[in-house]
Protein backbone atom coordinates (compact mmCIF):
# COMPACT_ATOMS: atom_id res chain seq x y z
CA UNK A 1 0.00 0.00 0.00
CA UNK A 2 1.55 3.41 -1.19
CA UNK A 3 1.00 6.12 1.92
CA UNK A 4 -1.70 9.14 0.88
CA UNK A 5 0.43 12.14 2.28
CA UNK A 6 1.49 13.78 -1.05
CA UNK A 7 5.26 13.18 -1.72
CA UNK A 8 7.36 16.33 -0.58
CA UNK A 9 8.83 17.18 -4.13
CA UNK A 10 5.54 17.08 -5.33
CA UNK A 11 4.11 19.16 -3.22
CA UNK A 12 6.35 21.98 -3.30
CA UNK A 13 6.18 21.84 -7.21
CA UNK A 14 2.08 22.29 -6.84
CA UNK A 15 2.85 25.03 -4.30
CA UNK A 16 5.34 26.40 -6.66
CA UNK A 17 2.11 26.27 -9.09
CA UNK A 18 -0.22 28.06 -6.84
CA UNK A 19 2.03 30.53 -6.31
CA UNK A 20 2.38 31.16 -9.84
CA UNK A 21 -1.39 31.50 -10.10
CA UNK A 22 -2.48 33.65 -7.30
CA UNK A 23 0.67 35.98 -6.32
CA UNK A 24 0.40 38.52 -9.24
CA UNK A 25 -3.32 38.90 -8.67
CA UNK A 26 -2.53 39.72 -5.10
CA UNK A 27 0.11 42.01 -6.08
CA UNK A 28 -2.64 43.90 -7.90
CA UNK A 29 -4.05 45.07 -4.61
CA UNK A 30 -0.83 46.03 -2.92
CA UNK A 31 -0.18 48.43 -6.19
CA UNK A 32 -3.73 50.25 -5.80
CA UNK A 33 -2.38 51.60 -2.27
CA UNK A 34 1.36 52.90 -3.52
CA UNK A 35 1.87 56.59 -3.24
CA UNK A 36 4.14 56.09 -6.29
CA UNK A 37 2.87 57.74 -9.31
CA UNK A 38 5.15 57.93 -12.41
CA UNK A 39 6.63 54.17 -12.52
CA UNK A 40 5.75 50.55 -11.26
CA UNK A 41 8.96 50.49 -8.88
CA UNK A 42 8.44 47.84 -6.05
CA UNK A 43 8.75 47.77 -3.25
CA UNK A 44 5.92 50.87 -3.01
CA UNK A 45 7.84 53.73 -1.62
CA UNK A 46 4.64 54.45 0.75
CA UNK A 47 0.69 53.64 0.79
CA UNK A 48 -2.01 55.91 0.65
CA UNK A 49 -5.89 55.79 0.14
CA UNK A 50 -5.58 58.85 -2.14
CA UNK A 51 -6.33 57.18 -5.53
CA UNK A 52 -9.31 55.54 -4.59
CA UNK A 53 -10.86 59.03 -4.17
CA UNK A 54 -9.41 60.36 -7.44
CA UNK A 55 -10.89 57.24 -9.25
CA UNK A 56 -14.06 57.68 -8.17
CA UNK A 57 -14.08 61.50 -9.45
CA UNK A 58 -13.29 60.40 -13.04
CA UNK A 59 -16.30 60.39 -15.38
CA UNK A 60 -14.99 58.28 -17.89
CA UNK A 61 -14.15 55.46 -15.90
CA UNK A 62 -18.15 55.65 -14.86
CA UNK A 63 -19.30 56.08 -18.21
CA UNK A 64 -16.65 52.65 -19.53
CA UNK A 65 -18.37 51.03 -16.43
CA UNK A 66 -22.01 51.59 -16.94
CA UNK A 67 -21.55 50.36 -20.28
CA UNK A 68 -19.62 47.44 -19.51
CA UNK A 69 -22.36 46.34 -17.07
CA UNK A 70 -25.60 47.52 -19.60
CA UNK A 71 -23.43 45.50 -22.19
CA UNK A 72 -23.07 42.57 -19.49
CA UNK A 73 -26.94 42.69 -18.40
CA UNK A 74 -28.26 41.99 -22.09
CA UNK A 75 -25.80 39.80 -23.00
CA UNK A 76 -26.60 37.57 -20.40
CA UNK A 77 -30.36 37.86 -21.00
CA UNK A 78 -30.30 36.91 -24.36
CA UNK A 79 -27.54 34.34 -23.94
CA UNK A 80 -29.75 32.82 -21.06
CA UNK A 81 -32.90 32.20 -23.53
CA UNK A 82 -30.50 31.15 -26.38
CA UNK A 83 -28.51 28.43 -24.15
CA UNK A 84 -31.54 27.25 -22.21
CA UNK A 85 -33.66 26.51 -25.47
CA UNK A 86 -30.30 24.70 -26.92
CA UNK A 87 -29.69 22.45 -23.88
CA UNK A 88 -33.42 21.69 -23.35
CA UNK A 89 -33.50 20.38 -27.09
CA UNK A 90 -30.04 18.59 -26.78
CA UNK A 91 -30.76 16.75 -23.58
CA UNK A 92 -34.30 15.52 -23.67
CA UNK A 93 -34.09 14.19 -27.26
CA UNK A 94 -31.91 12.51 -30.05
CA UNK A 95 -32.47 13.69 -33.28
CA UNK A 96 -29.88 13.88 -36.56
CA UNK A 97 -27.00 16.68 -35.99
CA UNK A 98 -27.20 17.07 -32.25
CA UNK A 99 -23.51 16.81 -32.41
CA UNK A 100 -22.95 19.37 -35.33
CA UNK A 101 -25.16 21.42 -32.53
CA UNK A 102 -22.89 21.44 -29.77
CA UNK A 103 -20.14 22.26 -32.03
CA UNK A 104 -22.01 24.60 -32.99
CA UNK A 105 -22.52 26.10 -29.81
CA UNK A 106 -19.19 25.78 -28.79
CA UNK A 107 -17.18 27.28 -32.03
CA UNK A 108 -17.41 30.80 -31.06
CA UNK A 109 -15.13 30.25 -27.84
CA UNK A 110 -12.98 27.44 -29.68
CA UNK A 111 -11.71 29.54 -32.34
CA UNK A 112 -9.40 32.46 -31.13
CA UNK A 113 -11.44 35.23 -30.16
CA UNK A 114 -9.90 37.32 -32.93
CA UNK A 115 -11.73 35.25 -35.71
CA UNK A 116 -14.91 35.91 -33.86
CA UNK A 117 -14.25 39.46 -33.88
CA UNK A 118 -12.66 39.55 -37.22
CA UNK A 119 -15.52 37.95 -38.88
CA UNK A 120 -18.19 40.15 -36.95
CA UNK A 121 -16.61 43.27 -38.10
CA UNK A 122 -16.19 42.18 -41.85
CA UNK A 123 -19.67 41.24 -41.86
CA UNK A 124 -20.96 44.37 -40.07
CA UNK A 125 -19.05 45.90 -42.86
CA UNK A 126 -20.31 44.12 -45.92
CA UNK A 127 -23.62 44.84 -44.52
CA UNK A 128 -22.84 47.97 -43.74
CA UNK A 129 -24.26 48.28 -40.28
CA UNK A 130 -23.00 50.81 -38.23
CA UNK A 131 -21.15 49.99 -34.72
CA UNK A 132 -23.24 50.52 -31.85
CA UNK A 133 -24.86 49.06 -28.34
CA UNK A 134 -26.21 46.23 -29.92
CA UNK A 135 -23.14 45.37 -32.23
CA UNK A 136 -21.37 44.42 -28.67
CA UNK A 137 -24.22 42.71 -27.66
CA UNK A 138 -24.53 40.87 -30.49
CA UNK A 139 -21.04 39.37 -30.60
CA UNK A 140 -21.01 38.85 -26.68
CA UNK A 141 -24.26 37.09 -26.50
CA UNK A 142 -22.78 34.67 -28.91
CA UNK A 143 -19.83 33.63 -26.95
CA UNK A 144 -22.02 33.64 -23.75
CA UNK A 145 -24.45 31.10 -25.18
CA UNK A 146 -21.75 28.15 -24.45
CA UNK A 147 -21.38 29.00 -20.83
CA UNK A 148 -25.01 28.97 -20.09
CA UNK A 149 -25.37 25.91 -22.42
CA UNK A 150 -22.87 24.29 -20.38
CA UNK A 151 -24.10 24.90 -17.26
CA UNK A 152 -28.15 23.91 -18.33
CA UNK A 153 -27.15 20.41 -19.80
CA UNK A 154 -25.97 19.36 -17.14
CA UNK A 155 -28.76 20.08 -14.75
CA UNK A 156 -31.22 18.63 -17.44
CA UNK A 157 -29.66 15.55 -17.97
CA UNK A 158 -30.44 15.11 -14.19
CA UNK A 159 -33.67 16.27 -14.74
CA UNK A 160 -35.85 13.05 -14.57
CA UNK A 161 -38.49 12.85 -17.43
CA UNK A 162 -40.95 11.31 -15.01
CA UNK A 163 -41.35 14.75 -13.69
CA UNK A 164 -42.55 16.31 -16.63
CA UNK A 165 -44.35 13.51 -17.66
CA UNK A 166 -46.29 13.27 -14.05
CA UNK A 167 -46.70 17.01 -14.40
CA UNK A 168 -48.31 16.69 -17.56
CA UNK A 169 -50.64 13.57 -16.82
CA UNK A 170 -51.83 15.91 -13.71
CA UNK A 171 -53.44 18.08 -16.39
CA UNK A 172 -50.71 20.95 -16.72
CA UNK A 173 -50.56 22.23 -19.86
CA UNK A 174 -46.35 23.50 -21.33
CA UNK A 175 -46.29 26.46 -19.44
CA UNK A 176 -47.15 25.64 -15.98
CA UNK A 177 -45.01 22.03 -16.02
CA UNK A 178 -42.15 24.99 -17.20
CA UNK A 179 -43.17 27.27 -14.78
CA UNK A 180 -43.62 24.84 -12.20
CA UNK A 181 -41.64 22.05 -12.47
CA UNK A 182 -38.55 22.76 -15.04
CA UNK A 183 -37.25 26.45 -13.96
CA UNK A 184 -36.93 25.41 -9.70
CA UNK A 185 -35.04 22.28 -10.91
CA UNK A 186 -32.92 24.38 -13.48
CA UNK A 187 -32.78 27.55 -11.76
CA UNK A 188 -29.89 27.66 -10.00
CA UNK A 189 -27.79 25.85 -12.96
CA UNK A 190 -29.16 28.80 -14.97
CA UNK A 191 -28.26 31.02 -12.12
CA UNK A 192 -24.59 29.96 -12.22
CA UNK A 193 -24.47 29.83 -16.06
CA UNK A 194 -25.93 33.62 -16.29
CA UNK A 195 -23.14 34.73 -13.49
CA UNK A 196 -20.55 33.50 -15.65
CA UNK A 197 -21.67 34.56 -18.82
CA UNK A 198 -22.11 38.04 -16.67
CA UNK A 199 -18.11 37.69 -15.58
CA UNK A 200 -17.32 36.46 -19.47
CA UNK A 201 -18.90 39.66 -20.84
CA UNK A 202 -17.85 42.23 -18.58
CA UNK A 203 -14.18 40.73 -18.92
CA UNK A 204 -14.25 40.70 -22.81
CA UNK A 205 -11.93 42.94 -24.60
CA UNK A 206 -10.88 40.78 -27.90
CA UNK A 207 -14.03 40.26 -29.64
CA UNK A 208 -15.07 43.87 -28.67
CA UNK A 209 -12.42 45.58 -30.03
CA UNK A 210 -13.55 44.71 -33.16
CA UNK A 211 -17.57 45.37 -32.59
CA UNK A 212 -17.41 48.89 -30.50
CA UNK A 213 -16.22 51.57 -32.86
CA UNK A 214 -15.61 54.50 -30.89
CA UNK A 215 -17.76 53.01 -27.82
CA UNK A 216 -15.68 52.43 -24.12
CA UNK A 217 -16.19 49.38 -22.40
CA UNK A 218 -14.19 49.13 -19.01
CA UNK A 219 -11.86 46.92 -20.88
CA UNK A 220 -11.69 48.80 -23.69
CA UNK A 221 -10.74 51.75 -21.13
CA UNK A 222 -7.75 49.56 -19.60
CA UNK A 223 -6.12 48.50 -22.71
CA UNK A 224 -5.54 52.52 -23.75
CA UNK A 225 -4.16 52.71 -20.51
CA UNK A 226 -2.20 50.01 -21.04
CA UNK A 227 -0.61 50.64 -23.98
CA UNK A 228 -0.80 54.63 -23.10
CA UNK A 229 -0.65 54.73 -19.38
CA UNK A 230 -1.50 58.06 -18.87
CA UNK A 231 -2.70 57.51 -14.82
CA UNK A 232 -1.33 54.15 -13.38
CA UNK A 233 -2.39 55.51 -9.76
CA UNK A 234 -6.54 55.43 -11.42
CA UNK A 235 -5.61 52.18 -13.05
CA UNK A 236 -4.07 49.99 -10.12
CA UNK A 237 -7.04 51.11 -8.34
CA UNK A 238 -9.35 50.36 -11.28
CA UNK A 239 -7.88 46.82 -11.67
CA UNK A 240 -8.32 46.23 -8.31
CA UNK A 241 -12.05 46.81 -7.88
CA UNK A 242 -12.11 44.96 -11.22
CA UNK A 243 -10.71 42.06 -9.75
CA UNK A 244 -12.60 42.12 -6.55
CA UNK A 245 -15.89 42.30 -8.84
CA UNK A 246 -15.31 39.41 -10.90
CA UNK A 247 -14.28 37.34 -8.17
CA UNK A 248 -17.93 37.48 -6.40
CA UNK A 249 -20.04 36.00 -9.12
CA UNK A 250 -16.95 32.91 -8.93
CA UNK A 251 -17.68 32.59 -5.40
CA UNK A 252 -21.19 32.53 -5.69
CA UNK A 253 -21.37 30.31 -8.56
CA UNK A 254 -19.38 28.10 -6.88
CA UNK A 255 -21.25 27.40 -4.22
CA UNK A 256 -24.35 27.50 -6.09
CA UNK A 257 -23.17 24.11 -8.19
CA UNK A 258 -20.89 23.13 -5.42
CA UNK A 259 -23.68 19.86 -4.53
CA UNK A 260 -24.59 19.19 -8.17
CA UNK A 261 -21.26 17.75 -8.98
CA UNK A 262 -20.59 19.71 -12.30
CA UNK A 263 -18.31 22.04 -12.48
CA UNK A 264 -19.32 25.65 -13.26
CA UNK A 265 -16.94 27.40 -15.66
CA UNK A 266 -14.94 24.75 -16.63
CA UNK A 267 -16.00 25.53 -19.82
CA UNK A 268 -14.69 29.21 -20.40
CA UNK B 1 -65.66 12.90 -11.25
CA UNK B 2 -65.53 15.77 -14.07
CA UNK B 3 -62.36 16.08 -15.98
CA UNK B 4 -60.32 19.51 -15.17
CA UNK B 5 -60.85 21.86 -17.61
CA UNK B 6 -58.71 22.08 -20.47
CA UNK B 7 -56.85 24.90 -20.92
CA UNK B 8 -56.12 26.45 -24.82
CA UNK B 9 -52.35 25.54 -24.19
CA UNK B 10 -52.99 21.67 -23.52
CA UNK B 11 -53.58 20.19 -26.51
CA UNK B 12 -50.57 22.07 -27.87
CA UNK B 13 -48.20 20.34 -24.79
CA UNK B 14 -49.85 16.95 -25.83
CA UNK B 15 -48.79 17.17 -29.73
CA UNK B 16 -45.30 18.56 -28.75
CA UNK B 17 -45.01 15.59 -26.10
CA UNK B 18 -45.90 13.07 -28.30
CA UNK B 19 -43.60 13.84 -31.32
CA UNK B 20 -40.48 15.19 -29.91
CA UNK B 21 -39.16 15.76 -32.83
CA UNK B 22 -41.14 18.71 -33.53
CA UNK B 23 -40.31 19.71 -30.29
CA UNK B 24 -36.63 20.08 -30.27
CA UNK B 25 -37.16 21.96 -34.35
CA UNK B 26 -39.17 24.14 -31.88
CA UNK B 27 -36.73 25.11 -29.10
CA UNK B 28 -33.31 25.41 -31.58
CA UNK B 29 -35.50 27.58 -33.85
CA UNK B 30 -33.80 30.42 -32.46
CA UNK B 31 -30.41 29.70 -31.04
CA UNK B 32 -29.50 28.23 -34.11
CA UNK B 33 -30.79 30.94 -36.15
CA UNK B 34 -29.07 33.40 -33.77
CA UNK B 35 -25.75 31.38 -34.44
CA UNK B 36 -26.04 30.57 -38.33
CA UNK B 37 -27.08 33.78 -39.07
CA UNK B 38 -24.38 36.05 -36.92
CA UNK B 39 -21.48 33.61 -36.02
CA UNK B 40 -21.59 30.82 -39.45
CA UNK B 41 -22.81 34.09 -41.50
CA UNK B 42 -19.55 36.11 -39.99
CA UNK B 43 -17.28 33.75 -40.92
CA UNK B 44 -18.39 33.63 -44.05
CA UNK B 45 -18.21 37.12 -44.81
CA UNK B 46 -14.63 36.56 -43.44
CA UNK B 47 -13.62 33.67 -45.51
CA UNK B 48 -15.34 35.84 -48.96
CA UNK B 49 -13.50 38.75 -47.69
CA UNK B 50 -10.37 36.82 -47.70
CA UNK B 51 -10.62 36.41 -51.99
CA UNK B 52 -10.82 40.43 -52.47
CA UNK B 53 -7.68 41.98 -52.47
CA UNK B 54 -6.63 45.65 -52.06
CA UNK B 55 -5.96 48.05 -54.70
CA UNK B 56 -2.86 49.77 -54.03
CA UNK B 57 -3.42 53.06 -56.32
CA UNK B 58 -6.69 53.44 -54.59
CA UNK B 59 -6.62 51.77 -50.88
CA UNK B 60 -9.99 50.21 -51.93
CA UNK B 61 -11.09 47.00 -51.84
CA UNK B 62 -11.41 45.40 -54.76
CA UNK B 63 -14.26 43.30 -54.32
CA UNK B 64 -14.06 40.48 -56.90
CA UNK B 65 -12.15 36.94 -56.35
CA UNK B 66 -8.14 36.68 -56.73
CA UNK B 67 -5.76 34.32 -55.09
CA UNK B 68 -3.39 37.63 -54.88
CA UNK B 69 -4.12 38.19 -51.04
CA UNK B 70 -2.95 34.36 -50.24
CA UNK B 71 -0.18 34.98 -52.54
CA UNK B 72 0.66 38.32 -50.43
CA UNK B 73 0.22 35.69 -47.39
CA UNK B 74 3.21 33.92 -48.19
CA UNK B 75 6.11 36.06 -48.56
CA UNK B 76 8.64 35.98 -46.33
CA UNK B 77 8.35 39.03 -43.86
CA UNK B 78 4.61 37.69 -43.51
CA UNK B 79 5.59 33.94 -43.18
CA UNK B 80 8.15 34.74 -40.39
CA UNK B 81 5.60 35.98 -38.03
CA UNK B 82 3.73 32.53 -38.20
CA UNK B 83 6.37 30.97 -37.58
CA UNK B 84 7.11 32.81 -34.52
CA UNK B 85 3.71 32.63 -33.65
CA UNK B 86 3.37 28.93 -34.29
CA UNK B 87 6.59 28.94 -32.31
CA UNK B 88 5.39 31.25 -29.13
CA UNK B 89 1.58 28.67 -29.29
CA UNK B 90 3.94 25.57 -28.77
CA UNK B 91 6.68 26.47 -25.96
CA UNK B 92 3.47 27.84 -24.20
CA UNK B 93 1.75 24.46 -24.68
CA UNK B 94 4.04 22.58 -23.57
CA UNK B 95 5.71 24.62 -20.32
CA UNK B 96 1.99 25.24 -19.11
CA UNK B 97 1.63 20.73 -19.50
CA UNK B 98 4.80 20.49 -17.11
CA UNK B 99 4.18 23.49 -14.59
CA UNK B 100 0.17 22.45 -14.81
CA UNK B 101 0.67 18.60 -14.02
CA UNK B 102 2.06 18.49 -10.18
CA UNK B 103 -0.96 21.35 -9.12
CA UNK B 104 -3.69 18.98 -11.59
CA UNK B 105 -1.77 15.78 -9.90
CA UNK B 106 -2.42 16.91 -5.82
CA UNK B 107 -5.20 18.16 -6.35
CA UNK B 108 -6.67 14.80 -8.22
CA UNK B 109 -4.81 12.36 -6.13
CA UNK B 110 -4.20 13.78 -2.85
CA UNK B 111 -6.63 17.08 -2.32
CA UNK B 112 -9.62 15.87 -0.09
CA UNK B 113 -12.31 18.14 1.33
CA UNK B 114 -11.39 22.05 2.04
CA UNK B 115 -8.08 21.28 0.19
CA UNK B 116 -9.77 20.42 -2.77
CA UNK B 117 -12.58 23.07 -2.47
CA UNK B 118 -9.25 25.08 -1.86
CA UNK B 119 -7.58 24.08 -4.91
CA UNK B 120 -10.20 24.22 -7.35
CA UNK B 121 -11.02 27.89 -6.33
CA UNK B 122 -6.95 28.82 -6.74
CA UNK B 123 -7.62 27.86 -10.44
CA UNK B 124 -11.36 29.16 -10.98
CA UNK B 125 -10.35 32.74 -9.69
CA UNK B 126 -7.18 33.42 -11.91
CA UNK B 127 -8.55 31.75 -14.55
CA UNK B 128 -11.70 33.76 -14.25
CA UNK B 129 -10.06 37.56 -12.95
CA UNK B 130 -9.94 39.93 -15.91
CA UNK B 131 -7.74 38.93 -18.74
CA UNK B 132 -6.67 42.60 -18.97
CA UNK B 133 -5.94 43.04 -14.87
CA UNK B 134 -4.00 39.35 -15.07
CA UNK B 135 -1.77 41.19 -18.22
CA UNK B 136 -1.01 44.29 -16.43
CA UNK B 137 0.18 42.84 -13.23
CA UNK B 138 2.59 41.09 -15.41
CA UNK B 139 3.36 44.77 -16.75
CA UNK B 140 3.86 45.06 -12.86
CA UNK B 141 5.99 42.18 -12.06
CA UNK B 142 7.65 42.59 -15.16
CA UNK B 143 9.03 46.27 -15.33
CA UNK B 144 12.63 47.07 -14.71
CA UNK B 145 11.80 48.47 -11.31
CA UNK B 146 9.59 45.95 -10.54
CA UNK B 147 9.16 43.35 -7.90
CA UNK B 148 11.22 40.95 -10.18
CA UNK B 149 14.17 43.25 -10.22
CA UNK B 150 13.91 43.19 -6.76
CA UNK B 151 13.75 39.86 -5.91
CA UNK B 152 16.59 39.00 -7.80
CA UNK B 153 18.88 42.13 -6.74
CA UNK B 154 17.98 40.69 -2.80
CA UNK B 155 19.38 37.29 -3.27
CA UNK B 156 22.16 38.51 -5.09
CA UNK B 157 21.59 37.09 -8.65
CA UNK B 158 21.18 40.23 -10.51
CA UNK B 159 24.30 38.70 -13.03
CA UNK B 160 21.58 35.86 -13.86
CA UNK B 161 18.93 38.11 -14.85
CA UNK B 162 21.02 40.31 -16.70
CA UNK B 163 23.34 36.78 -18.33
CA UNK B 164 19.43 35.80 -19.49
CA UNK B 165 18.21 38.57 -20.65
CA UNK B 166 21.63 39.10 -23.25
CA UNK B 167 20.53 35.93 -24.90
CA UNK B 168 20.36 37.40 -28.50
CA UNK B 169 16.48 36.56 -29.80
CA UNK B 170 14.82 36.12 -26.79
CA UNK B 171 16.29 38.67 -24.56
CA UNK B 172 15.90 42.25 -24.46
CA UNK B 173 16.67 45.40 -22.07
CA UNK B 174 14.22 44.41 -19.58
CA UNK B 175 12.05 41.83 -19.20
CA UNK B 176 8.90 43.46 -20.41
CA UNK B 177 9.96 43.60 -23.71
CA UNK B 178 11.12 40.42 -24.45
CA UNK B 179 9.86 37.16 -25.85
CA UNK B 180 10.74 35.92 -22.25
CA UNK B 181 8.27 38.11 -21.24
CA UNK B 182 5.85 37.38 -23.33
CA UNK B 183 6.27 33.75 -22.84
CA UNK B 184 5.85 34.40 -19.11
CA UNK B 185 2.56 36.22 -19.41
CA UNK B 186 0.99 33.73 -21.86
CA UNK B 187 1.74 30.92 -19.78
CA UNK B 188 0.22 32.65 -16.74
CA UNK B 189 -2.68 33.52 -18.51
CA UNK B 190 -3.27 30.17 -20.01
CA UNK B 191 -2.05 28.07 -17.59
CA UNK B 192 -5.36 27.19 -15.98
CA UNK B 193 -6.80 25.89 -19.28
CA UNK B 194 -4.09 23.26 -19.12
CA UNK B 195 -4.79 22.46 -15.48
CA UNK B 196 -8.69 21.78 -15.69
CA UNK B 197 -8.97 18.84 -18.12
CA UNK B 198 -5.57 17.56 -17.20
CA UNK B 199 -6.99 17.24 -13.53
CA UNK B 200 -10.18 15.67 -14.88
CA UNK B 201 -8.24 12.95 -16.70
CA UNK B 202 -6.44 12.34 -13.79
CA UNK B 203 -9.12 11.66 -11.83
CA UNK B 204 -10.27 8.81 -13.32
CA UNK B 205 -6.97 7.02 -13.51
CA UNK B 206 -8.23 4.26 -11.09
CA UNK B 207 -5.48 3.64 -8.38
CA UNK B 208 -5.38 0.42 -8.46
CA UNK B 209 -3.61 0.74 -11.45
CA UNK B 210 -1.14 2.28 -9.61
CA UNK B 211 -0.72 0.10 -7.03
CA UNK B 212 -0.28 -2.41 -9.31
CA UNK B 213 2.31 -1.15 -11.18
CA UNK B 214 3.97 -0.41 -7.93
CA UNK B 215 3.66 -4.13 -6.83
CA UNK B 216 5.13 -5.13 -9.81
CA UNK B 217 8.08 -3.40 -8.88
CA UNK B 218 8.29 -0.31 -11.02
CA UNK B 219 9.95 2.97 -9.29
CA UNK B 220 7.63 6.45 -9.00
CA UNK B 221 9.17 7.32 -12.64
CA UNK B 222 8.51 3.98 -14.49
CA UNK B 223 4.73 3.97 -13.05
CA UNK B 224 4.79 8.17 -14.13
CA UNK B 225 5.93 6.99 -17.59
CA UNK B 226 4.23 3.81 -17.99
CA UNK B 227 1.18 4.17 -16.53
CA UNK B 228 0.07 7.52 -15.51
CA UNK B 229 1.25 9.84 -18.64
CA UNK B 230 -0.42 7.75 -21.27
CA UNK B 231 -3.88 7.52 -19.22
CA UNK B 232 -3.49 11.01 -18.87
CA UNK B 233 -2.67 12.19 -22.16
CA UNK B 234 -6.26 12.82 -23.50
CA UNK B 235 -6.68 15.36 -20.84
CA UNK B 236 -3.12 17.20 -22.03
CA UNK B 237 -4.56 17.04 -25.38
CA UNK B 238 -7.51 18.58 -24.68
CA UNK B 239 -5.92 21.67 -22.56
CA UNK B 240 -3.26 22.36 -25.27
CA UNK B 241 -6.01 23.04 -27.46
CA UNK B 242 -6.90 25.82 -25.57
CA UNK B 243 -3.35 27.47 -24.94
CA UNK B 244 -2.63 26.70 -28.44
CA UNK B 245 -5.72 27.82 -29.78
CA UNK B 246 -5.13 31.38 -27.42
CA UNK B 247 -2.05 31.89 -27.71
CA UNK B 248 -2.25 31.67 -31.64
CA UNK B 249 -4.91 33.95 -31.51
CA UNK B 250 -4.09 36.77 -29.23
CA UNK B 251 -2.80 40.24 -30.24
CA UNK B 252 -2.90 41.97 -26.68
CA UNK B 253 -0.51 40.49 -24.48
CA UNK B 254 2.44 40.78 -27.49
CA UNK B 255 1.68 43.95 -27.50
CA UNK B 256 1.56 45.06 -24.20
CA UNK B 257 4.64 42.80 -22.65
CA UNK B 258 7.09 41.94 -25.42
CA UNK B 259 9.15 43.20 -28.36
CA UNK B 260 7.94 45.21 -31.40
CA UNK B 261 8.14 41.78 -33.30
CA UNK B 262 4.58 41.00 -34.64
CA UNK B 263 2.28 37.89 -34.30
CA UNK B 264 -0.47 36.30 -36.37
CA UNK B 265 -3.11 38.35 -34.15
CA UNK B 266 -0.87 41.42 -33.59
CA UNK B 267 -0.50 41.44 -37.87
CA UNK B 268 -4.11 40.64 -38.54
CA UNK B 269 -5.44 44.01 -35.83
CA UNK B 270 -3.03 45.94 -37.96
CA UNK B 271 -4.38 45.00 -41.23
CA UNK B 272 -7.48 45.71 -40.41
CA UNK B 273 -7.47 48.90 -38.64
CA UNK B 274 -4.38 51.34 -39.60
CA UNK B 275 -3.72 49.51 -42.78
CA UNK B 276 -7.36 49.17 -44.04
CA UNK B 277 -6.03 45.64 -45.90
CA UNK B 278 -9.68 43.21 -44.72
CA UNK B 279 -8.95 41.05 -47.07
CA UNK B 280 -5.36 40.17 -45.83
CA UNK B 281 -6.06 40.66 -42.18
CA UNK B 282 -9.36 38.26 -43.01
CA UNK B 283 -6.40 35.55 -45.35
CA UNK B 284 -4.31 36.05 -42.01
CA UNK B 285 -7.45 34.88 -39.75
CA UNK B 286 -7.35 31.39 -42.05
CA UNK B 287 -4.45 30.26 -40.51
CA UNK B 288 -4.98 29.78 -37.06
CA UNK B 289 -8.14 28.44 -38.47
CA UNK B 290 -6.31 26.23 -40.68
CA UNK B 291 -4.16 24.86 -38.16
CA UNK B 292 -6.42 24.46 -35.00
CA UNK B 293 -8.89 22.66 -37.97
CA UNK B 294 -6.02 20.44 -38.11
CA UNK B 295 -4.93 19.92 -34.49
CA UNK B 296 -8.64 19.63 -33.45
CA UNK B 297 -8.89 16.76 -36.19
CA UNK B 298 -5.70 15.14 -34.42
CA UNK B 299 -7.29 15.61 -30.62
CA UNK B 300 -10.31 13.76 -31.60
CA UNK B 301 -8.24 10.83 -33.13
CA UNK B 302 -6.25 10.99 -29.61
CA UNK B 303 -9.81 11.01 -27.82
CA UNK B 304 -9.18 14.17 -26.25
CA UNK B 305 -12.86 15.35 -26.58
CA UNK B 306 -14.19 12.55 -23.85
CA UNK B 307 -11.77 14.41 -21.22
CA UNK B 308 -13.28 17.98 -21.78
Amino acid sequence: MRSERTPLPLALAAGAGLLFLLGPLLLIFVYAFTTEERSFAWPPPGLTLRWFAVAWERPDVWAALFLSLKVAAVSTLLALVLGTLVAAAVSRTRFFGRETISLLVILPIALPGIVTGIALRSAFGMMEIPFSFWTIVLGHATFCIVVVYNNAVARFRRLSGSLVEASMDLGADGFQTFRHIILPNIGSALLAGGMLAFALSFDEVIVTTFTAGQQQTLPLWMLEELIRPRQRPVTNVVAMVVVLVTFLPILAAFFLTRDGGETAGVGK
Amino acid sequence: MTRPPRRPGGSLADALWRRPGLLAALLLALPVLWLVVVYLGSLAALLVQSFYALDDFSGLVVEEFTLATYAQLFTAANLAIIQRTVLMAAAVTLASAVVAFPIAYVAARYARGWRKAAFYLAVMLPLWSSYLVKVYAWKLILAKEGILTWAFAKVGLTPLLEAVLAIPGIGGNSLSVSYIGTFLVFLYVWLPYMILPMQAALERVPTNLLDASADLGARPGETFRHVILPLALPGVVAGSIFTFSLTLGDYIIPQIVGSSRLFIGQAVYTQQGTAGNVPLAAAFTMVPIAIMGLYLWGAKRAGAFDAL
